[in-house]
């Protein structure tokens, strides 16, 4: 009995010693529900497209995507697939988009380096030559590569979106470091740099990217709207693709494989059913 | 491998090879004809799963060690291409960092099996030891091929992981270097992960064949924990067996798969898909879940060579399990005191998993507590962790050895067959010496 006791007791300590949230730094996320959500999303080819754009037209100037080819945007699920042209390398179109590109490239007769016109089996080039110059043009932070950037942070395309739409005027109270903005996805603690009620110390932290996005910056070709939010979203849309442009196949197997599955296991349960019919067990 | 065969050769192939290498006949017993316990339940299923995903490790690593670039500029972006140019790339990448977790868990539900059922009892010592070497391996495994893809947690992790061997007396120096290749985490140490990551999953597959061996030898342990008396309480493997496992892998395999398709990042890191950095620190570097009871462990002991030999010791324990229980009574369902505190020990288990993934000194429950004692506050994770801790070493070097000689077990049954007249209640459902028909 009294073993008994002692181990319910140790029980009912661990449960009021029990999981809970951890306090600290908090971040203002906005879900939001994308094209590409749950078992049978797709991308949104428009706006993929238009992430693209501001892609090109904003982020580019800063942000490298070394995964990426100009080929990707070719091929099936992409944002410019075409089924006219199986091979991405011959969609005029990718090709188009290209060649507004210029590339690094050695040439072959001098060896000097050269700029020319990239072709779709050219890497997305990078804005800077090398990490040293990327910090030395952004005070000191290095702009990390975009390839995978919603795979590589929690939360996600819902983080990466509102971290764009986050620049926020900061609260009075908040002491902002030379280069740094202040963010209110952004995480990190503020609570060393806040002079207000410590209970309340503002959501996100800071970082040296300045706000990028802003009403008409980028203009739409399908005519939407040009908004911060609107932009957000497609930029980060196409980033999701960019992590993981095979997720739509991905899922779409995946839906044939567990109907497989579900159907073998169904067979092989009534085979166990019957097999067993005459063991007692 | 354990008493006659009643294999027949039944071509003339056959009988020829039967003469010189009788190996159709070993899988024949071994297979096919080997007489297992009637009355397993589900967590039996275990072991053919845990074959399985062995299976599907070897077969996809080795696709992805064709594509795999084991240098520290191209590991990462390799591993990429396997994802984006590689046709069905994604999938193997995906069975195979996914594959890892259904490993684990098999083999977690597979070793409490073992512990509530008493398998590791007179005669399956060394059956049991050497899942736990299998298991050791596994850890080892598991932990440098995390290391391979290159990211900032696989980075992180190897410096942490290594820098904790380095801890241990004497050997602990020799040993890092060994391990590092040069003064620090950098491509030889890459390298030689990649070579060993290849190797120890075929020691592995070695050990599980001596494992096998050894299982087959006093034959399956089952729920009642009595040994066989007669045929009457066995079937033969096939297809008793085979269906039942393989309505169970089927199971398992949806479970799988439903990470594999729908969510293959989420028992992930998102840091490891940044690319390593060795000048930057991630802010909260934390293993893979199947290593968070250890991870917990190790940081419950302020001193780190003590927390080190701790953490290892919580493997070592298992290893003399055998001996340190002394209840001659196998199943834990005829030990209603032992239960108790297996259920207590496997819900720590899971307790010391959690505080591994949180920051030791943030809060349990709502704000700190302002109590402190020793070095931190008693509402803090270090301290859930040591209560867990101690527990957990209790159980096995406290419990058990008393509780064996001091509780008094229900009445057993005289055979799988037969249950006690006396007590129905604690006779495994259906267990009944005339076979009933039904389906
Ligand atoms: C003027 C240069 C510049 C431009 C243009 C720019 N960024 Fe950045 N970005 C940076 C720098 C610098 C950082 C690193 C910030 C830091 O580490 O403090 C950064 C960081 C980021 C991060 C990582 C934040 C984190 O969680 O660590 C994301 C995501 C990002 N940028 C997205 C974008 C997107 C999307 C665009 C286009 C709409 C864009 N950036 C345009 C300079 C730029
Ligand atoms: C016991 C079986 C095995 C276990 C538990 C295991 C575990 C792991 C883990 C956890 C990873 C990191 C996954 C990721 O995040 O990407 C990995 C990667 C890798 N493994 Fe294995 N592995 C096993 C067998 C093998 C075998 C037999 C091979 C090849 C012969 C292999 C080749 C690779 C390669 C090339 C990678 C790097 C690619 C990648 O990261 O996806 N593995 N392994």
């Amino acid at each position: 009995m009294l073993r008994k006791g002692i181990a319910l007791a140790a029980l009912g300590l661990a449960l009021v010693g029990g999981p809970a949230l951890a306090a600290g730094g908090h971040q203002e996320i906005h879900p939001q529900s994308w094209s590409f959500d749950g078992p049978f999303g797709k991308f949104d080819t428009a706006q993929l497209q238009r992430g693209y754009k501001v892609y090109r037209e904003v982020c580019a100037a800063c942000h490298s995507m070394n995964l990426v080819y100009f080929r990707n945007l070719g091929q099936p699920g992409g944002p410019f697939y075409d089924p006219k042209y199986k091979n991405p390398n011959d969609n005029p179109y990718v090709k188009a988009l290209a060649a507004d590109i210029q590339v690094n490239d050695i040439d072959s007769e001098t060896g000097d380096v050269i700029q020319r016109p990239a072709i779709p089996a050219d890497k997305f080039p990078s804005p800077f030559p090398n990490d040293a110059a990327a910090a030395a043009s952004n005070g000191g932070a290095v702009p990390p590569d975009l390839s995978v950037i919603t795979k590589a942070r929690t939360g996600g395309p819902d983080y990466i979106y509102s971290l764009l739409v986050g620049y926020k005027t900061p609260p009075a109270g908040l002491k902002i470091g030379p280069g740094q903005n202040y963010n209110a996805a952004m995480p990190g603690d503020l609570s060393a740099f806040w002079s207000g009620d410590h209970k309340k110390v503002p959501p996100g932290g800071f970082l040296a990217m300045p706000p990028q996005l802003a009403p008409d910056k980028v203009t739409f070709d399908d005519g939407t709207k040009s908004t911060v939010e609107q932009q957000a979203k497609d930029v980060t849309a196409f980033l999701a693709w960019a992590a993981e442009p095979k997720q739509i196949e991905r899922k779409s197997f995946g839906f044939g494989a567990m109907i497989y599955l579900l159907i073998f296991t169904v067979l092989l349960y009534f085979s166990y059913r019957r097999v067993w019919r005459n063991v007692a067990h | 491998m354990s008493g006659h065969s009643t294999y027949e050769p039944k071509t003339g192939v056959e009988r020829w090879l039967d003469t010189r290498l009788p190996i159709v006949r070993f899988m024949y017993d071994t297979a096919l004809d080997f007489p297992t316990p009637k009355n397993l339940n589900y967590w039996w299923t275990f072991g053919g799963i845990l074959a399985l995903m062995l299976g599907i490790q070897l077969v996809t690593g080795i696709v992805l060690a064709m594509h795999y670039v084991p240098h520290v500029d191209h590991a990462f972006a390799s591993v990429e291409r396997i994802m984006r140019d590689v046709n069905y790339g994604w999938l193997i990448r995906y069975m195979h960092a996914n594959g890892a977790s259904m490993f684990f868990l098999a083999v977690y539900l597979h070793m409490f099996r073992g512990l509530y059922y008493g398998s590791y009892k007179a005669p399956r010592e060394v059956l049991w030891i050497l899942g736990c070497v299998i298991y050791l391996a596994m850890m080892a495994t598991a932990f440098i091929g995390y290391v391979l893809p290159w990211g900032q947690m696989s980075f992180h992790g190897a410096v942490v992981i290594t820098n904790l061997i380095g801890a241990l007396p004497i050997v602990g120096e020799p040993i890092t270097t060994l391990l590092w290749g040069g003064p620090a985490v950098d491509n030889p140490t890459l390298n030689r992960f990649f070579s060993l990551h290849y190797l120890l999953p075929f020691v592995i597959a070695g050990v599980v064949i001596l494992h096998i061996w050894a299982l087959h030898v006093p034959g399956n342990n089952n729920p009642t924990g009595v040994n066989v008396k007669s045929k009457a309480d066995t079937v033969p493997f096939h297809p008793y067996y085979t269906v039942k496992d393989g309505f169970a892998i089927a199971v398992f395999l949806l479970l799988y798969a439903a990470f594999v398709f729908y969510n293959p990042n989420v028992l992930g890191h998102a840091d490891n898909y940044i690319p390593a950095n060795p000048l930057v620190t991630p802010a909260h570097i934390v293993p893979e879940w199947y290593f968070l009871p250890f991870y917990a462990i190790l940081r419950a002991v302020p001193d780190k060579l003590g927390g080190v030999l701790l953490m290892f010791g919580a493997i070592g324990v298992m290893f003399v399990l055998p001996w340190l229980d002394t209840s001659k009574v196998r199943s834990m369902r005829y030990r209603p005191t032992a239960r108790l505190y297996f259920f207590i020990f496997a819900f720590f288990c899971l307790v010391l998993g959690y505080c591994g993934g949180q920051l030791p000194d943030d809060p349990v429950l709502g704000s700190p507590s302002g109590l402190k004692l020793l070095d931190a506050d008693i509402n803090s994770f270090v301290w859930l962790s040591r209560v867990a801790t101690v527990y957990y070493f209790a159980y096995f070097l406290v419990i058990l050895p008393i509780l064996g000689l001091t509780e008094k077990p229900l009445p057993v049954p005289e055979s799988i067959s037969e249950p006690v007249l006396s007590h129905p209640a604690t006779t495994p459902a259906g267990a009944v010496a005339s076979p009933e028909k039904r389906g």
